[in-house]
């Protein structure tokens, strides 16, 4: 079943994101389980999920534009509106809760000037409410481009984002910012990490490598 | 006490406990090639059954029963739960981050005596630097030939692969993650039949946790035997706890169970922040109704702590004090079921959103004295009789995880909620 690709679909996606749709598609033993990680691929091509990519996601994999929709629509992390270059991800689950994941939001919210689930006009910053990101044991916690900083406070998220927005980071590193404006942490030791995020679609092989930090 | 099978290497070896060198370093990979060589695969699933290892997912269902469940028929799948997505839990990712190659070794033995030839990795899309990780030392292990075709001349064949989810906190259920892994939506199916049976694809599927497969090479060279004598009786072998909340000393800790909760809030925990008094805590993630306490001295097994009308769970204890505000918690807890909710079942969908704008409103302050009465009635639709474990009128468990939060404040902390409704203000701290 695999293999077999119309690669005429996709034939105005950068060639990178055209090679790992391919391999995408060989690595399952059923096509249509390729929907989620072509979405992703969809993502890093269009910055969001747009409803020409589940047309082409939809061709690729052989079923129908709106089973594809059944699937983006599901899953909190497929974007059908543009994102930001950097994604904030503040949790306010039980552990962050107690310790100040609420404030942090609410911080967060107004460094960026933006409400829950909003994007700057300069495209630049996204915050959105997150359920648990399973960093309980250094709350409160965010991601940027799901990349982690644990224990962080309303200063710091403020802090955080104007570091961003002065700096521009093209790539974001969890050690980086964990230095910057993080605290204690979940587990607090560990072999340092040399890759980040590139954008706000999640990063790892086949359709990001695990060496290259893209 | 101080038995360690899961995180002795990150212990030992903090820096590099990750790579390939260290693993082999430290003894990775020969329990494999000595299970390949010498074992059948009837022998490894033998040692697995006699461990007693209990699923460390949630559900607690002994690993080698699960097993012995797989119908025999190919091709066969293994998919790895590694979708920890329950509030206050974080071992996974610690095991992910920490250790892959154990868990890969744990994958290829268990794959060989299952006669499985592919299995999946579900990774929460979240956990980015986890996904990396063991993306690597997947590529390590085909690299080194413990991976792919006729693995050491053995005639055994695995492909491995990480499938990442997409923010669903359901697809931790193992129906819904299997829907999700095929493309669909995380909505969890009905069982019968189950996935031993009718899995991935309709065909034969086991689907084990991150934690307990990461125990599998242990218990492979140590012995089945060994590892069921460690800890209480039908609570073997060590266990990962998620500790965190208003504790000075939050962490993963893996510990044999059987200790009370005193020794782990107190002991293991350094007690609660700021000299405070612990005023209440969750013993099992966010699905579970909380302990008080009285509870203090019960000790930590699947079964004692069953018996108090709760669960040890996913092992994330949260812990409380006496600032904590009870009904903005249990607001959080529900807020979270709500949002994530598949929606295929109205006692889930309607009930929980129900119960998060009730106990929105009794915080802003407009609550009505009818609305202690509404939470029970609304939590009975979803859970009829509120007992533990759960009666459910959904498919699956997450409905009813929703009514633990209102179970635990109205058993034992209604004068804080009446007061909060009576518009009193209400000395927490």
């Amino acid at each position: 079943m695999s293999g077999s690709m119309n690669r005429a679909v996709i034939s105005h996606w950068s060639p990178d994101n055209q090679e790992r749709a391919a391999a995408i598609l060989a690595s399952y033993p059923e096509q249509r389980s390729a929907v989620m990680p072509l979405l992703y691929v969809a993502s890093r091509e269009h910055r969001y999920v747009t409803e020409d990519a589940m047309k082409e996601v939809a061709e690729l994999v052989g079923i129908s534009a709106s089973q594809v929709l059944s699937v983006a629509s599901f899953y909190t992390m497929y974007k059908r509106e543009p994102v930001g270059d950097y994604l904030i991800s503040v949790c306010t689950s039980i552990s962050c809760h107690l310790l100040g994941g609420d404030q942090v939001l609410d911080a967060a919210s107004s460094a960026a000037g933006v409400a829950n689930g909003e994007t700057t006009d300069d495209g630049r910053i996204s915050v959105e409410r997150a359920e648990c990101i399973g960093a309980c044991g250094g709350a409160p916690a965010v991601q940027v481009n799901y990349e982690l900083i644990e224990g962080i406070t309303p200063d710091k998220v403020t802090a955080l984002i104007s570091w961003l927005t002065d700096t521009e980071p093209n790539v974001v590193f969890t050690d980086e910012m964990q230095q910057l404006f993080g605290g204690e942490r979940s587990f607090d030791w560990g072999p340092t990490e040399s890759t980040g995020a590139t954008s706000a679609v999640p990063a790892f092989a086949p359709y990001g490598s695990a060496s290259e930090g893209t | 006490m101080t038995t360690k099978i899961l995180t002795t290497r990150m212990g030992e070896h903090p820096s590099d406990s990750n790579t390939m060198a260290r693993y082999l370093d430290t003894g990775g990979y020969a329990t494999l090639k000595h299970a390949l060589a010498s074992m059948s695969p009837e022998q490894i699933a033998a040692e697995v059954k006699a461990s007693n290892l209990r699923g460390r997912g949630g559900a607690g269902f002994p690993m080698g029963v699960k097993w012995g469940f797989l119908a025999d028929s190919d091709p066969k799948y293994l998919v790895i739960n590694a979708d920890e997505s329950e509030p206050g839990t974080f071992k996974d990712r610690q095991l992910l981050e920490r250790d892959p190659h154990q868990l890969v070794e744990g994958i290829v033995i268990s794959s060989f005596a299952l006669g499985i030839n592919r299995a999946f990795i579900y990774i929460r899309g979240e956990y980015a630097k986890a996904a990396r990780r063991v993306q690597q030392a997947i590529e390590e292990a085909y690299d080194a030939g413990y991976l792919g075709e006729d693995i050491f001349g053995s005639g055994f064949s695995l492909d491995v692969s990480i499938h990442l989810g997409g923010g669903a906190y359901i697809c931790g259920e193992e129906t819904a993650l299997l829907n999700s892994l095929e493309g669909k939506r995380g909505e969890p199916r009905l069982k019968p039949p189950f996935p031993a049976v009718a899995g991935l694809y309709a065909r034969p599927t086991i689907v084990n946790n991150v934690e307990s497969i990461s125990n599998v090479p242990w218990i492979v060279a140590n012995g089945g035997v060994a590892y069921a004598s460690i800890g209480p009786e039908r609570s073997a072998g060590t266990r990962m706890f998620s500790l965190s909340g208003h504790v000075n000393k939050p962490g993963n800790y893996e510990i044999v169970m059987g200790m009370s909760w005193r020794d782990l809030i107190y002991g293991i925990g350094g007690g609660i922040r700021d000299g405070n008094e612990l005023k209440t805590w969750i013993p099992g993630g966010a699905s579970a109704p909380w302990l008080v306490p009285e509870h203090l001295d019960t000790p930590l097994t699947i079964d004692d702590v069953t018996a108090l009308g709760t669960m040890l769970g996913s092992g994330a204890v949260v812990v409380m004090d006496e600032t904590a505000d009870v009904v903005a918690a249990a607001h959080s807890i529900v807020r979270f079921f709500a949002h994530e909710s598949c929606g295929q079942c109205t006692p889930c969908r309607e009930g929980t959103r129900w119960l998060q704008d009730i106990l929105e409103r009794i915080l802003n302050g407009t609550g009505r004295t009818s609305d202690i009465d509404l939470l029970l009635d609304v939590s009975d639709n979803i859970s009829p009789g509120l007992t533990w474990p759960p009666a459910m009128t959904t498919i699956c468990p997450l409905g009813p995880s929703a009514t633990a939060p209102i179970i635990s404040i109205t058993m034992y902390f209604l004068d804080e909620v009446r007061a909060k409704i009576d518009g009193f203000e209400v000395a927490v701290g």
